[in-house]
């Protein structure tokens, strides 16, 4: 058994708000090994991103309340801002959805890639920006040399993710969190940046977490997943047992409620009934048990755990825990 | 001219004719540049566009930001007046009609648009919203008028007494469900939908699209639907259309276009599509297409998708294919096309 690279216990971080306090993240645990790419799932507002933030410690206004998040013998929850700055962005870095307003619009590409290599290894102009037009050209900028001196308003939204690819992997991080890279991005961009990460999986051998709301994306990129919904892990396990025999009813009905362009006849789609619901008027219980077709009696008053339910994957579900099959027309 | 126009616009139609048929569409956005703004060239944003929408089907237009798919729905809707080239509704010219014409085909069709958020006037009832278009059109009034919202709300799965609520109040799904209704109020034959689900969670999503299947089926609507996520259109859409700067490159029936497409564009943007299956992620073969779209400013010569293309040879720059039939119900625009 591997080591975990990266040990997330029991995280709590909540949000004050105009309607009280927030759990945006409740009790959430997972470990990334080395390497591996792990895929978060979930809708806007489960908590997938701010599990990802709560872990870089940006995320602020939210506060983290308890948990731990264990990364090379430290405690990253207890670290001070100045330690925390030594840790981000060298060790564990991370890129977002809008590759455009992550740039800074008035610094030349070439000088922001490089930026990390300045501030963390203490290099000089020079030699950063040869390392990051080397690294421009080892994600798939054309010409980097030269695009190098581009403005950000000058690469269009697949080379500036390539690009904020590139910044994050200049000082050789052993995390890579990518939070939602290919959302704002065309489907044939978001085959090059998919591929792209895979690349680096391989050949610098960093874990990826992919934080993502797509199905299609995890199942082609993620060796294992966590399901997420109102601020908790709702299911967990390797991504081809979850799609395959998925143990709880979120992802059993989220599975089949998207439409397959595979597909071979048309059938109506299966939609989940109901919303999401609201993180400061959270239902008893079960967060899903309004919207589950196979809730008991005891979904609408105690909150299950997650817990082992079959040979690989944790479910929290009172139903599947207790033996029941997930099936139906 | 005028008389007769109106009447043929509200007769209904039966005929094998298409409902929709668009010929040689243009519509440029002139760039302008400088202090005195001077114009310095045009943005094609539909350059050329050939396509016909049959009664009663759904025709599904995907491609990618920027191809031109949600100008030319506003071009057909005429919320945009069209450079060159014509658009029939029911056998009428509608390409430049104005006034009384103009109004008369707003009855007949309707559009849903991708933002519930900023589709929808905050400061007006869910009632007013659905109840504007039949003012408007002075459809109804008094009780009738109130009876025909609260009928609205309820075709689209909505409690009648929101009627006297705010769309603040609403969930995304829900104000979809209203800008649906609001769609719905002229009681129209056609609706383009633009990008109708995009902004919506994955779990909603599914009750929008049958909810749309419904009203169709119900109503006998012919729809026309813009996205960009291939696997919804592929789901909805009976026939597809396939958008890339301004052209059309590929038009098919909804499975022949994924089991066997024929311009090299369509195969990359299939390919592309992830599958919610990892079994089948994990065999499946990759096209990854190399480079961006080109700018729709000075499209290139010849195929506008050679700059991308793995086929594209001398001639494709010099020569723009044109739409060839691959048997009953398949036109692609390529030279070298797929087999």
């Amino acid at each position: 058994m591997t080591q975990p690279l990266l040990e997330v216990r029991d995280l709590h971080t909540v949000f004050s708000t105009k309607e009280g306090t927030v759990k945006a993240v409740d009790g959430v645990s997972f470990d990334l090994t080395p390497g591996e790419t792990l895929g978060i799932v979930g809708e806007s507002g489960c908590g997938k991103s701010v599990t990802a933030l709560s872990v870089m410690r940006l995320q602020r206004p939210g506060k983290i309340v308890s948990g731990k998040v264990m990364f090379k013998g430290q405690d990253l929850t207890k670290l001070s801002e100045y330690e925390m700055r030594e840790i981000r962005g060298r060790e564990i870095a991370m890129i977002f959805q809008d590759p455009m307003t992550s740039l800074n619009p008035v610094f030349q590409v070439g000088w922001q890639v490089g930026e990390p290599t300045r501030l963390h290894h203490g290099w000089g102009a020079k030699k950063a920006l040869a390392s990051a037009v080397n690294m421009l050209s080892r994600v798939g900028i054309p010409s980097a040399e030269s695009r190098a001196n581009d403005y950000p308003h000058q690469f269009s939204g697949g080379m500036r993710q390539r690009a904020m690819i590139a910044m994050g992997l200049t000082t050789t991080p052993q995390v890579l969190i990518a939070d939602e890279p290919t959302t704002a991005l065309d489907v044939t961009i978001q085959a090059q940046i998919l591929d792209l990460l895979r690349h680096v999986n391989r050949e610098f051998g960093t874990a990826t977490i992919l934080i993502t709301h797509n199905l299609g994306v995890v199942a082609g990129m993620c060796e294992r997943i966590i399901v997420m919904y109102a601020g908790k892990v709702v299911e967990s396990g390797p991504t081809k047992d979850v799609f395959a025999h998925p143990t709880h009813p979120y992802t059993w009905s989220l599975l089949r409620s998207i439409p397959r362009l595979d597909a071979e006849k048309h059938e109506p789609l299966k939609p989940i009934e109901g919303v999401p619901p609201n993180l400061a008027d959270l239902p008893t219980g079960c967060a899903f048990h309004p919207r589950c077709v196979f809730r008991v009696d005891r979904c609408t008053r105690d909150v299950p755990a997650l817990l082992r339910v079959g040979e690989s994957q944790l479910a929290a579900c009172w139903v599947t825990q207790a033996g029941g099959e997930l099936t139906g027309a | 001219m005028h008389e007769t126009s109106v009447k043929a616009l509200s007769r209904a139609w039966t005929t094998n004719e298409p409902l929709v048929s668009i010929s040689d569409l243009r519509v440029w956005f002139p760039v302008a540049s400088g202090v005195m703004q001077r114009t310095i060239g045009h943005v094609h944003a539909v350059d050329g566009v050939d396509l016909e929408i049959k009664a009663g089907e759904t025709l599904g237009l995907v491609g990618e930001s920027g191809c031109g798919k949600s100008t030319l729905g506003r071009a057909v809707t005429r919320l945009l007046e069209p450079t060159g080239g014509t658009v029939r509704f029911k056998g009428e010219d509608i390409t430049h009609i104005r006034g009384g014409h103009l109004r008369a085909l707003r009855r007949e069709m309707a559009m849903i648009f991708q933002d519930p958020y900023a589709s929808l006037d905050p400061r007006q009832t869910v009632g007013d919203i659905i109840g504007e278009p039949i003012d408007v059109h002075r459809l109804a009034k008094g009780k009738e008028r109130q009876d025909r919202i609260r009928e609205l709300l309820r075709v689209v799965g909505m409690n009648p007494r929101y009627a006297d609520r705010y769309p603040h109040e609403f969930s995304g799904g829900q104000r979809q469900r209203i800008g649906i209704a609001r769609a719905l109020a002229v009681e129209p034959t056609f609706i383009v939908c633009d990008e109708p689900i995009s902004a919506l969670d994955v779990s909603i999503q599914a009750q929008i699209i049958n909810l749309l299947e419904n009203l169709q089926s119900k109503f006998k609507l012919t729809y026309l639907f813009i996205a960009h996520d291939l696997s919804v259109v592929k789901h909805i859409s009976n026939r597809i259309a396939v958008m890339y700067l301004g052209k059309v490159m590929e038009v098919a029936p909804a499975s022949q276009l994924y089991r066997r497409p024929r311009h090299p564009y369509t195969g990359s943007l299939m390919s592309a599509i992830p599958i919610p299956d990892p079994a089948i992620e994990l065999r499946r073969e990759r096209f990854i297409l190399q480079g961006d779209v080109a700018s729709p400013v000075n499209p290139p010569s010849g195929c506008r998708f050679r700059t991308r293309c793995p086929r594209a040879r001398e001639h494709c720059a010099e020569e723009t294919p044109p739409l060839e039939a691959f048997g009953s119900d398949q036109w692609a625009a390529c030279f070298y096309p797929l087999d």
